[in-house]
């Protein structure tokens, strides 16, 4: 990395803004879609899931809080986690019925739409 | 450095810390434990950020509602024998280049476009009373959408996980 780049962004980096907020929730959204992709057990890409809802949810009150107290974005985010709950419960009785037919939920071992 | 740097230092490290064990760890069960501190620290920002009611509702439902769940699957898909409870990783190199290609650009567009917004002025007022007027009014059609939603979440979720009866 260019070395004045990286001095403007220690410079930047001790006044929280509202981009403070933003780069963290790109992390956690990182985090998310790596546990996605890579993790074998179903609950566990379950949680990746929730990682990523949770960097929307934070993108979506840092911008209610910076673009002028608007309280849209709060709402917005309410009901995200409205919709995350009801995807938990649902996606949790699917993930009890495969490990009931297959004894596994290993989402590579689980590729036959019938048995 | 003021306070509201300082906490929100506090936070972010407690929040990316917590979803690098959720992501890494090989022990589900520290995974899911690790979990409730990511939606505590994330609590803490909506806090920052001055939103009481999402931050209450953020720890009543997360950390009440859906970790208990995660909790609960975590325990019934695995045999009481295996006591360590591992679990596997696969598409490792493929992920790593998906989600740094995913953290740059964002990270990168963030940066580039809102490094310099100051914040409006601080409104110390609960945001419970305004929320609920607008869930009355301006969105009351995606809130009632919402109660239907949760309904029918339930009964289906119900009746997936129900074993099926056997024929006498």
């Amino acid at each position: 990395m260019n070395s004045s780049v990286l001095s403007t962004f220690v410079a930047w980096l001790p006044h929280v803004q509202l981009a403070h907020f933003l780069v963290l929730s790109a992390v956690l959204f990182a985090f998310g879609v790596y546990a996605m992709v890579t993790r074998r057990n179903a609950i566990l890409v379950l949680m990746g899931l929730e990682l990523v809802l949770n960097a929307a949810n934070l993108n979506f009150i840092a911008f209610s809080r910076y673009g002028g107290l608007n309280l849209d974005g709060q709402v917005a985010a309410i009901f995200v986690i409205i919709l995350a709950a009801a995807e938990a419960a649902v996606a949790l009785a699917i993930v009890l019925n495969i490990y009931h037919r297959f004894q596994t939920v290993n989402v590579d071992e689980i590729s036959s739409l019938k048995e | 450095m003021e306070t509201f740097d300082i906490l929100f230092y506090l936070f972010a490290v407690i929040t990316v810390g917590s979803a690098f064990i959720v992501v890494f760890s090989k022990n589900m069960v520290y995974a899911a434990f690790s979990l409730l501190f990511t939606f505590f620290g994330v609590a803490g920002l909506y806090v920052l950020l001055q939103a009481d009611f999402v931050a209450v509702t953020q720890i009543l439902v997360y950390v009440g509602g859906i970790l208990t769940l995660l909790l609960f699957g975590v325990m019934l898909t695995n045999k009481v024998i295996s006591v360590d409870m591992k679990t596997g990783t696969i598409n490792t190199i493929p992920a790593m280049v998906i989600a740094a290609v995913v953290f740059g650009s964002l990270a990168g567009i963030y940066y580039a476009t809102w490094s310099t917004v100051a914040a409006p002025p601080a409104n110390l007022v609960s945001t419970a009373r305004p929320i609920g007027e607008m869930l009355m009014t301006a969105y009351a059609l995606p809130f009632e959408v919402a109660s239907v939603i949760l309904l029918v979440a339930m009964v289906g979720a119900a009746l997936i996980a129900r074993r099926p009866k056997k024929l006498s």
